[in-house]
Parts: structure tokens; C-alpha cells; sequence
């Protein structure tokens, strides 16, 4: 899992059926320090994250193992809400 | 699987429901020769490692496989904590400067 911040949301109407009702959010991935990362993706959002929070993101396959998002052609998806956190 | 250093902890409240419980632990990515490589993650922990150890984490979706058959979203997860390597530029063993459990 990689920290990021929700700097906006993605609309589309026409999309895979599966899609239909997730928020799609985009998530620049930042460093501890909270200063930005060049990388930005598109993740389902699992917890009702709003633009401007940080958030933890899981990505590849292991963003299926959401009851959200289970078989799903989805390969981002944030899993929490950062409150606090401690590093070095 | 992977071998990095625990640097720190994650805390949030409002989050997946499978990720109630689980301790969230910053590695440090690092080669096998103990240098740091690449960027922090953020990884669950299976073994109770704590801050300061040196520990081996499993990435991409075998992180899951310590949760089966449940699910977990998890991409990164710590599965042993590290007592020596042995290596062919030197034999090192992780020294914890320090340990909050």
C-alpha cells in the first residue's frame, strides 16, 4: 500500500457494467512527508474519501479483495482514511 | 518476498472493513546487502514485527495469502522478521535501534 491524496474524481457514464455506482477518484501518490509524487492514478474509492484527504491505496489484483470491488476490472482502490501516522 | 525495515505506523479509523485490526507498519524497502531501495510502503503485519526491525514483507496479491480464504486488500504484507543474512558481499545481522512493539 502506497500513502496518496485525493486530488479530484473521475465521471464516466458509458463504462463496464461493473463499474456502474463506484466513485472514482484521483489519487496523486505522495511521500510521508506529505510532499507529491510525480504518479497519479485512478482508484475506487471503499471508504468515502473526499478531495483533499490522505488515504492509503492498494493496486493491482489485490484491489479485488474488497467486498466493493471482488471481480471486478479494477486494479486501484483506496482501503483508508489516514488519521495519524509515525515515521522515522 | 522482499526485505525492508520497519520505519513507522499508520493509523486510520475509517477504513475497509477487512483492515479492522490489522497493524499498519511503514517499510523501507531495502536490497538484500541491507541498502535502502526505493520508496516508503505501507505494509500489514502477520508477526508482530515493530519499529526498528528488519524484516522480509510479500508484495503484489501474494500479500493476500496469508488471509486466505478471506479477503484482505493488502498489496504489501510482512511475514518474518529477520535474524541474519547471510550474503555473498558479507554476513550482516539487523540491529534495532529501537522497538515499540
Amino acid at each position: 500500500m502506497v500513502l496518496g491524496k485525493v486530488i479530484g474524481t473521475v465521471w464516466a457514464t458509458r463504462k463496464d457494467e461493473q463499474l456502474r455506482g463506484l466513485t472514482l477518484q484521483l489519487v496523486r501518490e505522495i511521500e510521508a512527508d506529505g510532499s507529491d509524487k510525480s504518479r497519479v492514478v485512478v482508484a475506487v474509492d471503499s471508504v468515502g474519501a473526499g478531495v483533499g484527504e490522505t488515504v492509503l491505496f492498494v493496486q493491482g489484483s489485490s484491489a479485488r479483495q474488497t467486498e466493493l470491488t471482488k471481480n471486478k476490472p479494477i486494479d486501484a482502490v483506496i482501503t483508508a482514511i489516514i488519521d495519524k501516522l509515525d515515521v522515522e | 518476498m522482499n526485505l525492508g525495515r520497519v520505519t513507522g505506523r499508520v493509523w486510520a479509523t475509517r477504513k475497509d472493513v477487512r483492515l479492522e485490526g490489522q497493524r499498519m507498519l511503514f517499510v523501507q524497502p531495502s536490497s538484500f546487502s541491507g541498502k535502502e531501495s526505493g520508496g516508503l510502503i505501507v505494509a500489514l503485519d502477520t508477526v508482530d514485527a515493530g519499529v526498528g526491525d528488519t524484516v522480509l514483507y510479500v508484495s503484489s496479491s501474494e500479500a493476500t495469502v496469508p488471509f486466505r480464504p478471506g479477503l484482505m486488500p493488502t498489496d504489501a504484507t510482512i511475514v518474518g522478521i529477520v535474524d541474519e543474512v547471510d550474503h555473498k558481499e558479507g554476513s550482516w545481522t539487523p540491529n534495532p535501534e529501537s522497538s515499540d512493539g
